[in-house]
């Protein structure tokens, strides 16, 4: 019989080979399903998994996808270290697009023309401030009532999209728009100055490059950094240590959120141009997907941003070229989320055939 | 075997229960090798060994628990297959726990009546309850609830428990660790009584003493294997620790010495409990000097944690003026605080508080000790390993390295580190909890010389201990906590074990007393004339 026997050691290569194990699982399920749907599976996973990178267009906007998801792990992982479940990213997203497109908004409305090394900033540091006001709420309900962070924050994901949904279809519509539910488009010189000419990659790749390497250095670097995770980990150590447990959990909400919001106006002033009702499409709970695939590793939270990123182009694909139904992409990124906790088991356990007995090591 | 043969059964005594070549291989140590041991109907029989010598092991295995890779199990003189602890318990096995597994909102009765056949109603144990306590001297009153029994009484319930099952062996996993030497006394009474009505007991110890005093055999355990079967009465404590750890200790070299200024002065110290099931501090006075150890005996639950974080800063609502080091009022200053103006600290739980168990020995010099913090709060990498490197090789840490994780280590050798870590940042008063506390013997032997080089260099020190024995080899003066409330100071050379367990009861009041009640109360008593001798819930 097939058992799970402890190991004396985490595995340091199961750690790093469990995401690929998932990711293989993922596709083969993947093959199954579209076999089910009556598609050719090699054609299906090439759908997901190849043509993203068939070519400068498609590895470009698979970046560009990729850029908010990214951004938006890397503030999650350093609250998830820190043992605070902020699972609202989402919402801290579209206050930070809202805030960020607000700020563009109001310099298009007013006529106010900057050069782009002022306004772009300013812009991106609206939607950091609307992000982290959205997660300061969190924090401050926690730490004034001890509400649990899990439910506060994914309840204000859906304040956060009403709150959208009202501005975009009164105060801040655009006069001229024909009556439809969105802005007027930002003036040119409040957008994200491209990378790539001729495709729609902008400046956001270079600000998520600088993020990476900021909360590494924050997360393995810095005393304040190392406090936090001590504080996720133990917090009986943490303490003991004297490092102040309400300073964790206000700091964690107020990065991941700072993160989401920047991610939010990188979107508004990015690819979006306008603010519309259908400023996300749940980018903020793919990043925890991303977050987790990445192993809370700035690096590996990369790997996984631009692989969901391709998930989600191919699902888009999917749709076009083989008629899939779009939920599908949804359901590979449950799947590569739950075969990856599975799988992560094999760090701390291995699978061992035949019963206890076999363990005779060293008898005579 | 002759043992098995019917015509021999009546002749020849038949062991109640044998183990023969039990073997258990976990995945980073062989916890039994080869074990064999034998009881006989009516024998107290002792199983000696250090902390992880293999002896919780091989009691889970016989209570059926744990299944042993290798070996038999017979019972009387029949072989058996325990495969889970219900097998045992019908086989007329019993285990009483080391820590408790009571429902603290439960009255006594009904705690007894879980663990029981559903079939019997409440009234009915109610009164089996009552007699087995009066045929065994067990005073329990079963209708109050677990929470407001002294630990010494929880442990009553829990032997009431066991004995309900009528039990042909009882396995008692480390008694008295949570006993005043004067409760110690009343269970042993209680213990042979149970012997001389024909039930066997395993008696599970690392206390030398206690052994001499209870068990007509013992057998010993190091490394998992057996290294002696002897009768304990026979031997000296140095045959009997040379079974155990292979060697004798080596003795501790203590000089008195004059103490030096006052470092540590706490005065009027009461603060209240943080949960409903801790304790309430009471006017607590004492002092520490520069140059001596201070030891804080007690029975466990009696106030020691909630001192400790007062003291060491991680609750921090003392009265103004009550904790002074140096003169100056810490006594609402955070750890770091604290840490800065000399004041160190060495909890007892190593992982998770003293040590975070995933980082490694490196990074967890960081929580106590900021010199690898550069500017900005930018940590040096190589100085945090350096640090980590000196505190391994200065106090013979066994590791896999200064990135071995802290977890990974075994207790005494993270305890070894912890200590290191706290006594290398050179501390003005040092405040440890339970130093030696299911650590080996040669560590702790490490730790006790560490500790006592520090005060002689001049450091003040206060130890927190459950060990008696640790507390007269290495302090200078005991004070003893009871129900939150703390003894004057008695010079450890003016102390005896009689004493001081009178005190333990919370009795230095009335030192003369001749009752003292055996089990300490975990929870404070409403007021203190419940400890009258003779008063409800007070004898024992």
């Amino acid at each position: 019989m097939l058992k799970l026997e402890p190991r004396a050691q985490p595995s340091k290569l199961m750690a790093l080979a469990s995401p690929v194990l998932a990711l293989v699982l993922t596709a083969l399920l993947a093959a199954l399903m579209f076999a089910a749907l009556g598609k050719d599976p090699v054609r299906g996973l090439g759908v997901f998994f190849f043509e993203p990178l068939n070519g400068l267009r498609q590895v470009t906007e698979v970046l560009l996808k990729a850029t908010p998801l990214v951004v938006i792990a890397l503030g999650l992982s350093v609250c998830y270290r820190a043992n605070v479940w902020n699972i609202g990213a989402e919402g801290q997203f579209l206050l930070g697009a809202v805030a960020g497109g607000g700020m563009a908004l109001w310099l298009t409305t007013h006529g106010i023309i900057l050069p782009k090394v002022v306004a772009v900033p300013l812009v991106l540091v609206a939607g950091v401030l609307g992000g982290m006001v959205w997660a300061g709420l969190v924090a401050l309900l926690r730490d004034k009532f001890n509400a649990s962070e899990i439910l506060v924050s994914l309840m204000l994901v859906y304040v956060a999209q009403q709150f959208v949904n009202y501005l975009v279809f009164g105060p801040w519509k655009d006069p001229a728009g024909f009556n439809f539910p969105q802005t007027k488009s930002f003036d040119a010189s409040t957008l994200l100055p491209m990378l790539v000419p001729g495709t729609r990659l902008n400046i956001g790749l270079v600000v998520a490059a600088v993020a990476v390497v900021a909360v590494w250095l924050f997360m393995f670097r810095s005393y304040r950094g190392f406090s936090l995770q001590v504080g996720g980990l133990a917090p009986a150590a943490a303490r003991y240590a004297g490092f102040s447990a309400r300073g964790s959990l206000w700091l964690a909400l107020l990065i991941s959120g700072g993160f989401a919001g920047l991610a939010g106006a990188l979107e508004a002033a990015g690819p979006l141009r306008q603010l519309t009702p259908h400023i996300s499409t749940g980018l903020g709970f793919t990043a925890i997907i991303v977050c987790f695939v990445g192993r809370l590793n700035p690096l590996g939270i990369v790997l996984a941003g631009i692989l969901l990123s391709m998930m989600i182009i191919g699902g888009e694909l999917g749709q076009s070229r083989l008629g899939l139904p779009n939920a599908l992409t949804g359901v590979f990124q449950g799947l590569l989320l739950v075969l990856l906790l599975a799988c992560d088991t094999l760090i701390n356990y291995r699978l061992r055939w035949g019963s206890a007995l076999a363990v005779r090591t060293g008898a005579s | 075997m002759p043992a098995t043969d019917p015509e021999h059964r009546a002749a020849v005594s038949v062991p109640r229960l044998a183990l023969q070549g039990i073997s258990k291989q976990y995945p980073a140590v062989r916890a039994n090798d080869r074990v064999s041991l034998q009881v006989m109907p009516g024998q107290i029989h002792a199983v000696l060994g250090e902390n992880g010598a293999g002896k919780s092991t091989l009691m889970k295995i016989i209570y059926g628990s744990v299944r042993p890779d290798e070996g038999r199990m017979l019972w009387d003189g029949q072989e058996v297959q325990v495969r889970n602890p219900q097998e045992a318990r019908a086989l007329g096995i019993s285990m009483v726990f080391q820590h408790f597994s009571l429902f603290d909102t439960l009255s006594a009765a009904e705690n007894v009546w879980l663990g029981l056949d559903k079939s019997l109603k409440l009234p009915a144990i109610t009164q089996r309850i009552v007699q087995v306590s009066q045929t065994y001297g067990l005073e329990v009153d079963p209708l109050r609830p677990v929470h407001t029994l002294s630990v010494g009484e929880r442990q009553r319930v829990e032997i009431v428990r066991a004995l309900l099952t009528h039990p042909r062996l009882l396995i008692l996993d480390e008694p008295t660790s949570v006993l005043t030497p004067q409760a110690v006394q009343k269970l042993f009474v209680t213990l042979r009584q149970l012997a001389a009505d024909g039930c066997s007991i395993l008696y599970i110890s690392h206390k030398l003493d206690e052994i001499r005093d209870l068990c007509q055999h013992c057998t010993v355990l190091r490394g998992g294997k057996v290294t002696g079967e002897i009768d304990p009465r026979q031997a000296s404590n140095a045959d009997l620790s040379r079974l155990m750890i292979g060697s004798e200790p080596p003795p501790l070299q203590h000089h008195q010495r004059q103490p030096g200024a006052t470092v540590l002065a706490v005065q009027g110290l009461s603060v209240a409990q943080a949960d409903p099931f801790g304790t309430t501090l009471k006017d607590i006075a004492f002092e520490v000097r520069a140059g001596e150890i201070v030891g804080v005996a007690g029975v466990s639950g009696n106030g020691q944690q909630e001192l400790m974080a007062a003291l060491s800063g991680e609750d921090p609502r003392a009265p103004a003026g009550a904790v002074r080091l140096f003169g100056q009022d810490i006594g609402r200053h955070d750890p770091r605080a604290r840490r800065a103006a000399g004041l160190h600290f060495v909890p007892e739980e190593r992982l998770g508080r003293g040590a975070v168990p995933p980082m490694s020995l490196a990074q967890n010099t960081l929580l106590t000790r900021t010199e690898s913090v550069g500017r900005g709060g930018w940590l040096k990498p190589g100085a945090v390993a350096l640090l980590a490197a000196g505190l391994i090789s200065r106090f013979d840490v066994r590791c896999g390295g200064t990135g071995a994780a802290a977890k990974s280590l075994s207790g005494g050798n993270l305890q070894k580190f912890i200590v290191g870590r706290e006594i290398d940042a050179a501390p003005k008063l040092l405040i440890v909890s339970q130093p030696t506390w299911g650590v080996d013997v040669g560590a702790a032997a490490l730790i006790r010389g560490e500790l006592l080089k520090l005060r002689d260099a001049g450091c003040a020190l206060l130890v927190v201990s459950e060990e008696l024995d640790e507390l007269f080899e290495i302090c200078d003066r005991l004070v003893v906590i009871a129900q939150g409330r703390l003894s004057p100071s008695i010079a450890t050379s003016a102390a005896n074990t009689e004493l001081i367990g009178e005190w333990m009861s919370g009795l230095w009041d009335r030192s003369n007393a001749k009752t003292v009640e055996a089990g300490i109360p975990a929870r404070p008593n409403p007021t203190p004339a419940t400890l009258v001798p003779g008063a409800p819930h007070a004898q024992a």
